[in-house]
C-alpha cells in the first residue's frame, strides 16, 4: 500500500471526528459560559507553566514553600510577598503559584489511572459478559454507592498520610465510574456492524477490542473523564485540608487552608486582619474547580444525544 | 406485587449489599499489617501487650476466607474493638456521636430538597430567563465551592466579624447545664431535648450554633437537586398532558404545580443515593470545620491519629447508614409511586 494511498485513507478514517471537533466548537462558542471556563483553565494552564519564572524555586524541592525568618503571626501581602505570609512565614503566593502544578499534577494523574484500571476492567465486563461482568459489575457497584470521601479517608489512613497516598485512594474510588461507563460503550458498540464484520474476517478478540471498538467508543469517555478533574481536585483539597495529605509547607492549596485555620478571627481590632492567609488559597481553588465545572456543564449538555440536534 | 412483598424484597435485596459493604471494608482492613488488624479485636488498652497472643487466637495471618468469617463473626456479636482516640469502644464511641449528627442533617435535608426543588422548578418555568441565569449560575457555584473553605468563610464572617452564629454545638453555659442533672437528655439532640425539657433557651441556643454548618451542608448537596429537578421539569412541561391541562383551561400555576411538577420529582428520587453519599461526605467537612463532635470528625480524628479500629468502625457505620437511607426513600416512594412497586 503507498503511502499515499494510505494518507487518504487515514484522512477518511479521520472525517467522522473532525466533524464532530467541529461542531463541539461550534456549540462551545454558542455558550458564554463554557468561553469562561475554558479562559479559567486556559489561566491556570500558563500559571502551571510559568511557576518558575513567577515564583522563581529557592528550595532544593520546588514544591517545598520557602520559608523566612519567624514571626509570630501571618504577614499582610507587602512587595515582596504579594499574597502575604502564613504563621509559619511561608509565602501564600509562592503556595498558590505552584499548588496549580499539584492541582493539575493530581488531576491529570488521577483521572490518567482511574481510566486506565477502567478500560481494563470496563473491556473485559463489556466484552465477554456473563458471570465475570456480573461479579465486576456488582463490586463496581458497591464503591460506587459508597461515600467517597469516607472511603478514601479509609485507605488513607490505612497506607498513611502522604499525597501519594491520597492519589491513591482517589483512584481507588474513582475507577468504578469509568469501568461503568466504557462497559456501556463497548455493549452498545458490541451490535454495531462494524464489529460484526471484524470478527467475520477472523479479527481476535484482542485486535476486535483494540483496533475497532475502543478506537470508536473512546472518546467521549476520555472527555467526560477529563471534566472531572475539578472534582478530583475539590475531593484531594478537602482530604488535605483534613491533614491526610501533603505534609506541612507543601505548596497544596488545601494545606495552606488548613494551617491558617487558627486565623480566622483575626485581633480585636480587626475580625478580618488575616483574611489574605485564607480567602486567597480558597479563591484558586474555587475558580480552578469552576472552570472545569463549567466547561463540563455544557459539554454534557453537547454529549447528551437527547439535546443535540444537526 | 403488593407494597408488602414489595417491601420484603428490598429488605431481602439488603443482604448482599450489606455483605458487599463487608466486604470492601474488609479489602480495606487487608491494607493493614496483622499487628495493626490485632487492634481491631482489643477490648481493652492493657491487651496490648498480648498482641502475639491475639495474632495467632484470631488467625490474623490465616488465608483471607477464613480471616473474613472470623472478623464477621467479631462484627456480628457486636465487636468493633476499642478506639484509644475516644477511649471507648468503637460502638460506644458511634453511639454517643451519632445525635450530633442526627441533629446536622435533620435541618440540612429537609431544607436542601425544598430549596433545591423549589429552585428547579422556577429554573425551569422561567427558561433562559433572568432567574434561570441566576439560578443555574448560583448552583454551579455551589457545586464548585471548597465546602470546608466555605465553612471557614462564613464563621469569619459571621461570628468573627459579627460575633453571631457561632461553631460547636452549644455555648459553654448552655453545655454546662445540659451535662448537669437538672436538664434529662432523652435523645442527646440538644434541640429535640430542649422541647422535651421545655426549655427554650437550650433550643435556641442550639439553633444558633447550627445555622452556620446547616447552611455550609445544604450549599455542598444543593446543586445536585437544582440540576436534576430543572431537566426533568423541563421534559415534564413538553409532554403531552400538559398542554392537554392547559388547553382545558387549568390555571398555569395549578398545572405547574400538581401536574408538571409531582411527575418531575420521580427522577430526583432516584438521586437519593448520591444525595445520601453527599451529605455523608459534607458530614464529614462540616464537623471537622464547625468543631462539632459528631460521627465524621470521629472518624477524621481516627484517621488523622491512626486509631484502625474506629477508622474501620467509622466507614462500616457510614455503609450501613447510607443502605438504610437509599431503603428508607425506596420504601416511601414505592408508597408514593404505585409504577415503582408494579414495575
Amino acid at each position: 500500500m503507498s503511502i499515499k494511498h494510505r494518507l487518504r485513507e487515514f484522512k477518511a478514517g479521520m472525517e467522522p471526528s473532525i466533524k464532530e471537533t467541529k461542531f463541539m466548537l461550534g456549540r462551545i462558542k454558542q455558550s458564554p459560559l463554557s468561553v469562561f471556563g475554558i479562559a479559567i483553565i486556559l489561566f491556570y494552564i500558563g500559571i502551571a507553566i510559568l511557576a518558575p519564572l513567577l515564583a522563581p524555586p529557592t528550595l532544593k524541592d520546588p514544591y517545598m514553600i520557602p520559608r523566612e525568618r519567624f514571626y509570630p503571626t501571618p504577614q499582610p501581602p507587602s512587595e515582596k510577598h504579594p499574597f502575604g505570609t502564613t504563621e509559619d512565614q511561608l509565602d501564600i503566593f509562592y503556595g498558590t503559584i505552584w499548588g496549580t502544578r499539584i492541582a493539575f499534577w493530581v488531576g491529570l494523574w488521577v483521572v490518567a489511572a482511574s481510566l486506565a484500571i477502567g478500560l481494563v476492567v470496563g473491556c473485559i465486563a463489556g466484552y465477554y459478559g456473563g458471570i465475570i461482568d456480573e461479579l465486576l459489575m456488582r463490586f463496581t457497584d458497591i464503591i460506587i454507592a459508597f461515600p467517597s470521601l469516607v472511603l478514601a479517608i479509609a485507605i488513607v489512613a490505612a497506607l498513611g498520610k502522604s499525597l501519594d497516598n491520597v492519589l491513591l485512594a482517589l483512584v481507588l474510588v474513582g475507577w468504578p465510574g469509568y469501568t461503568r461507563l466504557i462497559r456501556g460503550e463497548i455493549l452498545k458498540a458490541k451490535q454495531d456492524d462494524y464489529v460484526e464484520a471484524a470478527k467475520a474476517i477472523g479479527a481476535s478478540d484482542f485486535r476486535t477490542l483494540f483496533r475497532h471498538i475502543i478506537p470508536n467508543t473512546i472518546y467521549p469517555v476520555v472527555i467526560v473523564a477529563s471534566l472531572d478533574i475539578g472534582a478530583i481536585v475539590l475531593t484531594a483539597a478537602a482530604l488535605s485540608f483534613l491533614g491526610l495529605g501533603s505534609p506541612s509547607g507543601y505548596a497544596d492549596w488545601g494545606q495552606l487552608i488548613t494551617i491558617s485555620q487558627n486565623w480566622i478571627y483575626g485581633s480585636s481590632q480587626n475580625p478580618w486582619e488575616y483574611w489574605y492567609t485564607f480567602i486567597i488559597p480558597g479563591i484558586f481553588i474555587f475558580t480552578f474547580v469552576l472552570g472545569w465545572n463549567l466547561l463540563g456543564d455544557a459539554f454534557r449538555d453537547i454529549l447528551d444525544p437527547t439535546l443535540r440536534r444537526r | 406485587m403488593g407494597l408488602r412483598s414489595y417491601i420484603i424484597r428490598r429488605f431481602l435485596l439488603i443482604i448482599p449489599t450489606l455483605i458487599g459493604v463487608t466486604l470492601l471494608i474488609f479489602f480495606v482492613i487487608q491494607l493493614f499489617t496483622p499487628e495493626q488488624r490485632a487492634m481491631l479485636y482489643i477490648r481493652d488498652p492493657r491487651q496490648i501487650a498480648d498482641i502475639d497472643d491475639i495474632i495467632r487466637i484470631y488467625n490474623l495471618n490465616a488465608p483471607l476466607h477464613i480471616q473474613y468469617f472470623i472478623w464477621m463473626s467479631e462484627l456480628l456479636s457486636g465487636n468493633l474493638g476499642f478506639s484509644h482516640t475516644a477511649h471507648t469502644t468503637v460502638v460506644n464511641a458511634l453511639i454517643q456521636r451519632f445525635p450530633a449528627t442526627i441533629e446536622l442533617v435533620m435541618f440540612a435535608i429537609p431544607l436542601t430538597i425544598v430549596i433545591g426543588v423549589y429552585l428547579g422548578v422556577i429554573s425551569a418555568t422561567h427558561k433562559d430567563k433572568i432567574v434561570d441565569h441566576i439560578t443555574r449560575s448560583v448552583s454551579i457555584i455551589g457545586w464548585s465551592l471548597p465546602s470546608f473553605w466555605l465553612g471557614i468563610v462564613l464563621i469569619a464572617i459571621f461570628f468573627g466579624g459579627f460575633g453571631v452564629f457561632p461553631p460547636e454545638r452549644l455555648s459553654i453555659s448552655v453545655q454546662r447545664y445540659v451535662t448537669s442533672t437538672e436538664f434529662i437528655r432523652y435523645t442527646r439532640i440538644n434541640t429535640i431535648d430542649g422541647l422535651l425539657n421545655g426549655n427554650l433557651w437550650v433550643v435556641l441556643d442550639a439553633l444558633q450554633h447550627l445555622v452556620l454548618p446547616t447552611v455550609t451542608l445544604t450549599a455542598i448537596s444543593i446543586a445536585l437537586i437544582v440540576r436534576v429537578m430543572r431537566s426533568s421539569m423541563l421534559e415534564a412541561l413538553n409532554k403531552g398532558y400538559i398542554t392537554m391541562a392547559r388547553a382545558k383551561g387549568l390555571a398555569r400555576k395549578e398545572v405547574v404545580n400538581k401536574h408538571a411538577r409531582r411527575n418531575a420529582l420521580i427522577p430526583v428520587v432516584t438521586l437519593s443515593g448520591l444525595l445520601a453519599a453527599s451529605f455523608l461526605n459534607g458530614v464529614v467537612i462540616t464537623e471537622t470545620v464547625f468543631n462539632i463532635n459528631g460521627v465524621g470528625r470521629f472518624g477524621v480524628n481516627a484517621a488523622l491519629n491512626f486509631d484502625i479500629p474506629a477508622v474501620l468502625g467509622f466507614a462500616l457505620f457510614s455503609g450501613v447508614l447510607f443502605i438504610v437511607a437509599n431503603l428508607l426513600v425506596d420504601i416511601a416512594y414505592a408508597y408514593i409511586d404505585p409504577r415503582i412497586r408494579l414495575g
